[in-house]
């Protein structure tokens, strides 16, 4: 469920892009002013004002926040303000032109948007980027990353909730036998993963607890280095589990020396008119603390108050 | 009618692709006992003599029969359909009937973009799954992770093309495919099937296009043994080519049913698309017209319905 909070009385269109006008205009920038605007409108709004914005003052909205923003807070105000679509598809170009083998975004785009919403995201990916994003990411990944990597975001899964128990069971022991050999990066294991609906492997991996006593995550930790491994323990976490996913994601953000700033925006960014609600209650959960106040305590400025307003801090 | 013009008659409103349903009707509606018991014992094909004393139909022609007269229900049926609807029950039969991998490959690559993720969804609303979860499922390596690309596409279609980027992978193919010479691994070369399944049709065209100039040959006559890299590549580039190329092999006398099936699919799927090229290049490649070779070979309303078809946009 969303974080955000809009107001009951929302102003016109009109009277948004007039404020957020004079919070550009004159000496400095109103940073307030257009976290209490764009941190509290939803995307159809957002998009009305930027349509709005262009028409009254010829310039695009984005363009005029790139000139009176930095640093953090610029980047968080700059993905949120985009449509979830069109954000998708800048940061999975992001990603591909600087990916490692440690980067987990792509994955993360793919297995935890719904199948239309990746459909989305490579639709506006054409659009910005001239390329589709299978290309690009095939391009930029190699090897077993690019083997799994690929048909994950070229993925359109089945969205319905009927599940095959008997495809579940044989699944679930050909996962097992290719795990127990390390074959990790094995076709068929990157086919489940890769094309079964999230209902079948849901169902795949609790045949899978039943007959083989532990999580499937739990058997592949063989090596904590292992990126790999990493990235196939994160694909299944986002396709069964987002939120835990994405509390972890916050969680080691928020933990790291200094704070991975790039990946607290990037969660807080795509998911506050999604799952943030059920992100900031397993946050609570696994680390006893509210998630606003963990926030509160890493970041500072304009930053945090723009991350704050997205996950709802403080309104009724 | 002469005894033995109508015999020919019957014989040739029964063959081929389709049958003559007037000539039936006319022949042997009028025909008495006698006439029929010569037809059967005058066609060796369609009869066999029993030992018990009687002239009996031959099983297998009497399937292929059902096939035939079936052949301007299905027609009408498939050009009836919704697009999406008809290309996703084309990629599942040629999943279970096979599987024919060169179905899988002309839907996935000649249809657009929009039309190919359209019969995608239709794929989940009449299967309940992917089509990608399928084709991984039922096909095996070496020609799987081709395959089930190619269903995942959803390729960029606008104009912008690097040509730089086309001419060194253009470049790439030429020295793979002669470093593949003689063995038939270049399927599973996994940067010859990158450029295949992700690239644009337009930056293909121009890879198509580098190459020539690069080898001096044709991609996809170099592609010649490894026939799924091939007709991805002729699917891709040269649709039109690869549909008149089907066509003609299928409209030979006493070809599978896998095969006679390809005319009806060719037909009803390219008639609204691009039938005036595929007649082109038919003409211009077996030296006779499209229209004339269909009177040929095919009989009655499947011929009049096929005719119909490719009269369009005349």
């Amino acid at each position: 469920m969303s974080s955000l909070s809009v107001p009951a009385h929302v102003p016109s269109v009109a009277e948004d892009c007039e404020q957020l006008h004079k919070a550009f205009t004159g000496w400095g920038t109103n940073e307030g002013l257009i976290i209490s605007i764009l941190g509290h409108r939803n995307a159809a709004q957002r998009k009305s004002i930027r349509q709005v914005y262009a028409e009254t003052y010829g310039e695009d909205l984005l363009k005029a926040l790139d000139k009176e923003l930095t640093n953090d807070f610029e980047r968080i105000v700059l993905l949120w303000t985009l449509e979830p679509s069109e954000r998708d598809a800048y940061l999975a170009n992001e990603a591909t032109k600087r990916w490692t083998s440690s980067n987990q975004v792509l994955m993360e785009i793919a297995c935890t948007r719904s199948p239309k919403e990746l459909l989305l995201a490579r639709e506006a990916y054409h659009a910005r980027f001239k390329r589709s994003l299978e290309e690009d990411a095939a391009y930029h990944t190699h090897g077993d990353f690019r083997k799994l990597l690929v048909p994950l975001v070229s993925s359109y899964r089945y969205g319905g909730d009927d599940v095959n128990l008997t495809l579940a069971k044989s699944e679930a022991k050909l996962l097992h036998e290719k795990i127990s050999k390390k074959a990790y990066n094995d076709d068929d294991l990157i086919r489940i993963l890769a094309t079964r609906s999230k209902a079948q492997i849901n169902a795949t991996l609790n045949q899978y607890k039943n007959e083989f006593g532990n999580d499937i995550n739990k058997h592949l930790k063989a090596d904590p280095k292992d990126e790999f491994l990493a990235i196939l323990r994160g694909t299944i976490k986002c396709l069964v589990c987002p939120e835990k996913y994405f509390e972890k994601a916050i969680r080691l953000a928020i933990n790291r020396q200094g704070t991975d700033e790039g990946a607290l925006t990037r969660v807080v960014a795509t998911q506050a008119e999604f799952n943030m609600k059920i992100i900031k209650d397993e946050y609570q959960k696994r680390n006893s603390v509210p998630l606003d106040r963990a926030i509160a305590k890493d970041t500072t400025g304009d930053y945090e108050k723009m991350l704050l307003a997205l996950i709802g801090h403080g309104e009724a | 009618m002469a005894a033995s013009d109508e015999l020919g008659a019957l014989t040739k409103a029964f063959s081929g692709f389709g049958v003559d349903e007037k000539s039936l009707i006319s022949i042997l509606g009028k025909s008495h006992p006698e006439q029929r018991q010569t037809f059967r014992k005058g066609t060796r094909d369609f009869f066999i003599q029993d030992e018990r004393q009687f002239e009996r139909w031959d099983d297998r022609h009497v399937i292929q029969l059902q096939h035939e007269f079936l052949r301007f229900k299905h027609a009408i049926v498939l050009w009836t359909m919704h697009q999406w609807e008809r290309d996703a029950r084309l990629l599942k039969e040629a999943l279970y009937k096979g599987p024919t991998h060169n179905v899988l490959i002309e839907v996935a690559c000649t249809r657009s973009s929009e039309e190919l993720l359209g019969a995608r969804r239709a794929y989940h609303s009449l299967f309940d799954h992917s089509v990608e979860e399928d084709v991984a499922f039922g096909i095996h390596d070496p020609e799987r992770k081709l395959l089930v690309a190619l269903v995942s596409s959803y390729r960029y279609e606008g104009p912008k093309v690097n040509e730089e980027t086309a001419k060194s992978e253009a470049k790439f193919l030429s020295s793979a495919i002669k470093g593949a010479a003689g063995n038939k691994n270049l399927i599973e070369n996994e940067e010859v099937v990158r450029i295949l399944v992700t690239r644009s049709k337009l930056h293909l065209i121009s890879v198509y296009k580098h190459y020539k100039e690069i080898s001096g040959n044709y991609l996809d006559e170099d592609l010649d043994g490894h026939l799924y890299l091939q007709e991805t590549v002729q699917c891709l580039c040269k649709p039109q080519a690869y549909f008149s190329k089907v066509l003609d092999a299928s409209m030979i006398p006493n070809v599978d049913e896998i095969k006679k099936e390809a005319v009806t699919r060719i037909i009803v799927t390219r008639a609204d698309v691009d039938m005036k090229q595929i007649k082109e290049e038919y003409n211009h490649k077996y030296g006779v017209s499209l229209p004339n070779k269909i009177e040929d070979v095919a009989n009655g309303n499947y011929r009049d319905f096929l005719l119909t078809l490719v009269a369009r946009g005349d």
